[in-house]
């Protein structure tokens, strides 16, 4: 336990784990509402540095000030900002002080305190809550290090172990599979058929991955046109897509048709035309578009919706197990980093030791 | 010293070729992706190497060192390795090192490890002409091409079996894509074609002078691989040999390259031929 009037690296604040999301929308930070916030927070006493990690999952802040008491005027202070109440907020905050607070930003910054375990775009949240404070002068010597060296050793967890290795969404899975049929999507054209929800996610998946060529059809055309417009893409009657299907190397299904759309003759006669190119099926409809016998024919690769998701569950399991082995290391790198703020820290400010 | 012998180096070659696939092997089974630099190292010093034990050779053949099995399979393994260390940075293909050293790894050990290989050395070029030797050595280096058109076939079949069985984790998630592979087994095969094509342009214009040389056979052999490997790259281009099959066709006929250079070997040893010795480094 740390003594309440010594200086305290901290961090405090409300994450996916402990709140839904009705009170993560009423506790998120807004543009103009952090401005707003982080002038009041230069203005807290004891408050010596500060960074405010806000996204859609978390909003946390990472401080050193100058005892415990403070951290507990800053939960206050922002439960009246937010209009929150300060007994809930109490009920689903974490909040962790001196080696753990670090462990916890090693943890969140590694992805592993992710809703999607290993996801690497947290770590750029990181950063730009970083790079934000820095521009207000809020980060001071102790977050300076503290945040450098969990950039460097987050970076080392995602090299050394194999935390973000495979896919665990359905769509990114297609995409991967997609690349080690095809390597580079930029010269793959895709075939979209149905313009539902998950269509639209695969759509945008293959498109952060370089995919530049899109065909979208759905049985209803100003939805396909609608579609199409967000991703720069050719829309098309319904009926006129086996007219495109020689043409595609990617074809993903989603439509709600009770029976099969896309048949094994069909596929048959588009390889004909081109025999040498892969041709690339993801079914994702239930009941399922696409014949599988249609996997049958030579070149082509047909991949359903129960198997995107068996292997989404694989690389979800072997990151789990992962996790361990990157606990152990963020653990002994946050002992280490620990000991070294607490030996460096002036005498006059210096943090609590390692309990 | 006197015991630093060709072969000392070229077991050095071999040490250094095995040393890579060991190391890519143990990095795979920990399910982690080797160095492409380090495997990129290790070949290339296997390569300077042999080319050092193999220079040694050809200085006292004074010509190319391709006069038996021992020495065919080493030209093999070089030309092969040669050729990766070209196309190795220009396609960065994952694997395509890994899979090179254990080719070169596997020439290089089995022709060091049967003496009988490399007991008899001709010690004359046949027909006494320098372009039956280029012809030869062009011919070996096409062989070289060859089995690395079979290495990536077989990362192609592999692949193709990864998406078809679902085994996508561990070794065959470092795999390259299906159509990389398919670009570069074409290429490979129609650079093997046209260099195989070039060794028997010159070798039949010696032919034709002096018949007798060349037996019947030899002919048959070299011309039916020849032939069949044409037939492929034209059945490609077509569009009719293609995927697995064609994989399969270039690893078959890779097999039965290598198992021709006994009968092509056979046929040169009307020349002049004497007991190996080691050929020392330093006189």
């Amino acid at each position: 336990m740390s003594d309440p009037s010594t200086p305290t690296l901290f961090t405090l604040g409300a994450s996916h784990h402990t709140t839904p999301i009705e009170l993560r929308e009423k506790l998120a930070l807004t543009a103009d509402k952090m401005a707003l916030f982080c002038t009041r927070l230069n203005q807290l006493a004891g408050l010596r540095e500060y960074a405010v990690l806000n996204t859609c999952n978390r909003v946390e802040f990472y401080g050193y000030a100058t005892s415990a008491e403070t951290v507990e005027n800053l939960q206050r202070e922002f439960c009246a900002f937010q209009g929150f109440s300060d007994a809930e907020f109490s009920a689903i905050r974490q909040h962790a002080l001196d080696r753990d607070a670090i462990q916890h930003l090693l943890e969140v910054s590694a992805g592993l305190d992710s809703q999607m375990l290993g996801e690497t775009e947290i770590l750029g949240q990181v950063k730009d809550a970083y790079a934000a404070a820095q521009s207000r002068h809020s980060v001071g010597p102790v977050l300076n290090r503290v945040f450098q060296k969990t950039f460097q050793y987050a970076k080392h967890v995602r090299t050394h172990t194999a935390i973000t290795e495979g896919q665990i969404s359905v769509a990114n899975v297609a995409v991967d599979l997609a690349t080690k049929i095809f390597g580079n999507l930029a010269n793959a054209h895709i075939l979209l058929l149905g313009a539902g929800e998950i269509g639209d996610k695969t759509a945008k998946a293959f498109q952060s991955r370089g995919a530049r060529s899109l065909t979208v059809a759905s049985r209803r055309l100003e939805r396909a046109q609608e579609l199409a417009a967000t991703f720069n893409a050719a829309a098309l009657p319904f009926e006129q897509w086996p007219t495109q299907l020689a043409h595609s190397d990617i074809v993903v299904c989603s439509t709600a048709a009770p029976e099969t759309v896309v048949t094994a003759k069909a596929i048959l006669n588009a390889m004909k035309k081109r025999p040498a190119r892969p041709l690339f099926l993801i079914d994702l409809a239930l009941p399922r578009d696409v014949d599988p016998a249609a996997a049958e024919g030579e070149n082509v690769f047909l991949y359903n919706l129960d198997d995107l998701a068996k292997i989404a569950e694989e690389n979800l399991a072997a990151r789990t197990t992962e996790m361990i082995r990157a606990r152990e290391i963020l653990t002994e790198k946050a002992n280490l980093l620990w000991s070294q703020i607490s030996k460096n820290a002036p005498a006059a400010n210096r943090l609590n030791a390692p309990t | 010293m006197d015991t630093f012998t060709d072969r000392t180096w070229l077991w050095f070659a071999a040490t250094l070729y095995l040393t890579g696939f060991v190391l890519g092997t143990v990095a795979l089974l920990r399910d982690r992706r080797h160095s492409r630099a380090w495997m990129y190292l290790l070949i290339t010093a296997g390569f300077i190497i042999q080319t050092v034990g193999l220079s040694l050779r050809g200085k006292a053949l004074q010509g190319c060192p391709i006069t038996n099995i021992f020495e065919l399979f080493q030209f093999t393994a070089w030309s092969a390795t040669s050729l990766y260390l070209v196309i190795g940075p220009t396609f960065r293909l994952s694997l395509l090192g890994y899979f090179t050293a254990c080719l070169s790894a596997s020439l290089t050990f089995v022709s060091l490890v049967m003496p009988a290989w490399d007991a008899v050395r001709r010690m004359k070029i046949p027909g006494g002409s320098p372009w039956i030797e280029f012809h030869a050595a062009l011919a070996m280096f096409s062989y070289g091409v060859f089995a690395l058109l079979a290495l990536t076939s077989i990362m192609y079949l592999l692949q193709v079996f990864s998406l078809q069985r679902r085994h996508l984790r561990g070794f065959f998630s470092f795999l390259p894509s299906v159509v990389d592979l398919d670009h570069i087994s074409y290429r490979l095969l129609c650079a093997g074609v046209v260099l195989m094509s070039a060794a028997l342009s010159v070798g039949y214009v010696h032919w034709i002078h002096d018949r007798e040389s060349v037996p019947f056979y030899k002919i048959l052999i070299t011309g039916s691989i020849w032939a069949t490997y044409s037939v492929a790259l034209v059945l490609r281009w077509r569009g009719i040999l293609i995927t697995k099959r064609l994989a399969w066709t270039c690893i078959a006929l890779f097999g039965a390259a290598l198992i021709s250079l006994g009968p092509i070997n056979a046929s040169r040893n009307k020349t002049p031929t004497t007991p190996a010795a080691p050929t020392a480094s330093q006189p």
